[in-house]
């Protein structure tokens, strides 16, 4: 089965963020740019299905800064092969756009199964893995946390509120949207990385209409910070002593 | 001018309180352009009582067998027939595995505009301006967008709708390609409650992303001893494997609402929030003082937070 691993940088907002001056966009000239927390999920349960023999992996990407060097630690991390998509843009794709490219690349590879994750933090106007099932006619489901296939049948356990399950059996060709992997991530060595770093990602040049966002973005702000916790003193057993205080006269501790 | 249509999640025969904040969010979207609130109510068969969907005016059933249970292709086959046939002003679900699965799909395929992640919006004059949750919660993003649009909203962004009285029931012709669907239903687990209850707790400590090691899990167990309080997780500690899922804090994990929730490292993702926001004192140690947790708990410090459990820990034996 030929599974293919749609992987996005998104900026790395664990620190603080900022907003530029036209409010049109976090200011990302000072964040670094990371594979997209999901996506590193799809990753490793498409490699878990190489390694039990389901499977031929290949990572795909839309060409940008960084994107090379993330698909080497793709094949570093076990994929078979990886390919970027050409994209010569001033700015990157619609969300739209992207995903028909990469239903494109699903149709050239003759990919069996799409596996992405299934949010990145930048999805307002909407979410890869069905947009891409959508652009394809191809069967999704999203919010996976396993995948697993048996005579070319795919079956894939999605993940419900309170902590209930679904299992899906997908014909293929099909798309799923990963919401976490059924074993935790794997380490790569720096070796492993090392060797991959030199190995040629080559590109795919496909032809798609470009769609925009059907939405137009006005504004982009830091949430109300009017209404922040009360914050306990800098300094670490200041702060322990005064939450101490706190949970006694709440009942909570009893001296 | 269509109306708003409403996805509406059914479970154990009552539908699912995301559902009702979604009604409740169609009624200002109603009230704003003068329309009704019409409900989708997936069947298998005919039910002998109408769901109670506090909020809408007319109740669309579809009946069908593959609707029994949770089949994301056959739900958006249905949807997407209702919309042709409804030609709605605009169509919302909320933010879970389904309303995912569903808003993008109907969006694409039926080239709408969609805003995702949504906890607030005002509409005027064919077209409605959203404010949007994004990166983790750490920004808002405001957009226009033309009807006919779909949305995702947040759970808790929106009050439930009152009652009203009883909604006009309309059935609806199935869409033909319910019998030639490529998915199936195989089955559903509920989360086992016979062993471990996060739920019950009175007092928890959660770990989060900002523990580097599982030293610090160790740290925050110690002081989760000293409290006795009960220590759990938040997703990507439970995805390491430092924590069994029966602690997961979230959408996903429990739902909890503890008298006292010492959150360490936990930046307060939207989906987190929605397992704990309710708990009575909340406090927060993040080294990042623009966390979104900052925004629910009660107190917070800014300060390490595996120097914080050593120095909590010690204040609290020091004067016991």
């Amino acid at each position: 089965m030929n599974v293919l691993v749609a992987l996005r940088l998104v900026p790395d907002v664990s620190g603080e963020i900022e907003i530029t001056e036209d409010e049109k966009d976090i200011d990302r000239e000072w964040l670094d740019l990371r594979l997209n927390e999901f996506d590193d999920y799809a990753l490793e349960e498409a490699i878990l299905l190489k390694e039990r023999g389901d499977a031929k992996v290949t990572a795909i990407a839309i060409a940008g800064d960084g994107v090379e060097r993330m698909l080497q630690s793709a094949l570093a991390r076990g994929a078979d092969e990886a390919v970027k998509i050409a994209w010569e843009g001033d700015a990157p794709p619609s969300s739209r756009t992207a995903a028909r490219l990469f239903a494109a690349g699903a149709r050239d590879l003759s990919a069996d199964l799409v596996l992405t994750g299934v949010l990145s933090s930048e999805e307002t106007y909407g979410q890869l893995a069905p947009f891409v099932a959508a652009a394809l006619d191809w069967p999704c489901v999203s919010s996976v946390n396993e995948v697993r296939v048996r005579a070319g049948v795919c079956e894939v356990v999605q993940e419900l509120s309170g902590g209930a399950t679904a299992t899906i059996r997908m014909a293929t060709p099909a798309v799923a949207g990963m919401q976490t992997a059924s074993r935790p991530v794997r380490y790569v060595s720096g070796s492993k990385l090392r060797e991959a770093a030199g190995r040629n990602i080559p590109t795919l040049q496909l032809s798609v209409e470009a769609a925009d966002e059907r939405a137009e973005r006005l504004r982009v702000s830091l949430p109300d910070s009017s209404q922040r916790a009360n914050l306990l003193p800098s300094d670490v057993n200041a702060a322990a002593a005064a939450l101490r205080q706190i949970l006694t006269e709440h009942g909570l501790w009893k001296a | 001018m269509g109306n708003v249509l409403v996805f509406v999640e059914e479970r154990d025969g009552e539908i699912a309180p995301t559902s009702r904040e979604a009604l409740g969010a169609a009624r200002t979207f109603a009230a704003g352009v003068g329309c009704q609130v019409e409900a989708i109510v997936l069947r298998a068969e005919a039910a002998p009582r109408p769901i109670e969907a506090p909020g809408a005016d007319v109740l669309l059933c579809v009946t069908h067998p593959t609707l029994a249970n949770i089949c994301p292709e056959a739900a958006l086959a249905v949807v997407e027939s209702v919309v042709r046939q409804r030609e709605p002003a605009a169509i919302v679900f909320t933010y879970d595995a389904v309303g995912l699965d569903l808003a993008s799909g109907l969006a694409m395929r039926a080239d709408r505009p969609l805003l995702s992640h949504v906890i607030g919006f005002a509409v005027q004059a064919g077209q409605i301006e959203a404010r949007s949750q994004a990166y983790g919660g750490k920004a808002i993003v405001e957009s226009r967008a033309a009807f006919p649009v779909v949305l995702t909203l947040m759970p808790g962004a929106f009050k439930e709708a009152a009652g009203r009285a009883a909604p006009e029931i309309v059935e609806l012709e199935p869409p033909e390609r319910l019998d030639r669907l490529r998915t199936e239903f195989v089955a559903e687990t509920r989360q086992d409650t016979s062993g471990f209850d996060l739920t019950v707790a009175e007092k928890v400590v959660c770990i989060g992303r900002g523990a580097a090691d599982e030293s610090t899990l160790a740290l925050a167990r110690g002081l989760a001893a000293t409290l006795g309080a009960e220590i759990a997780g938040s997703r990507p500690i439970v995805d390491k494997g430092w924590l069994p899922k029966e602690r997961q804090v979230g959408k996903s994990g429990r739902k909890i609402k503890p008298k006292l929730y010492l959150a360490l490292g936990v930046s307060g993702a939207p989906e987190h929030l929605e397992g704990m926001s309710g708990a009575e004192l909340i406090v927060a140690v993040n080294t990042d003082p623009s966390a979104p947790i900052f925004g629910v708990a009660h107190y917070g410090a800014t300060v390490d937070l595996g120097a914080f459990a050593i120095a909590l820990g010690a204040a609290l034996k020091a004067g016991a």
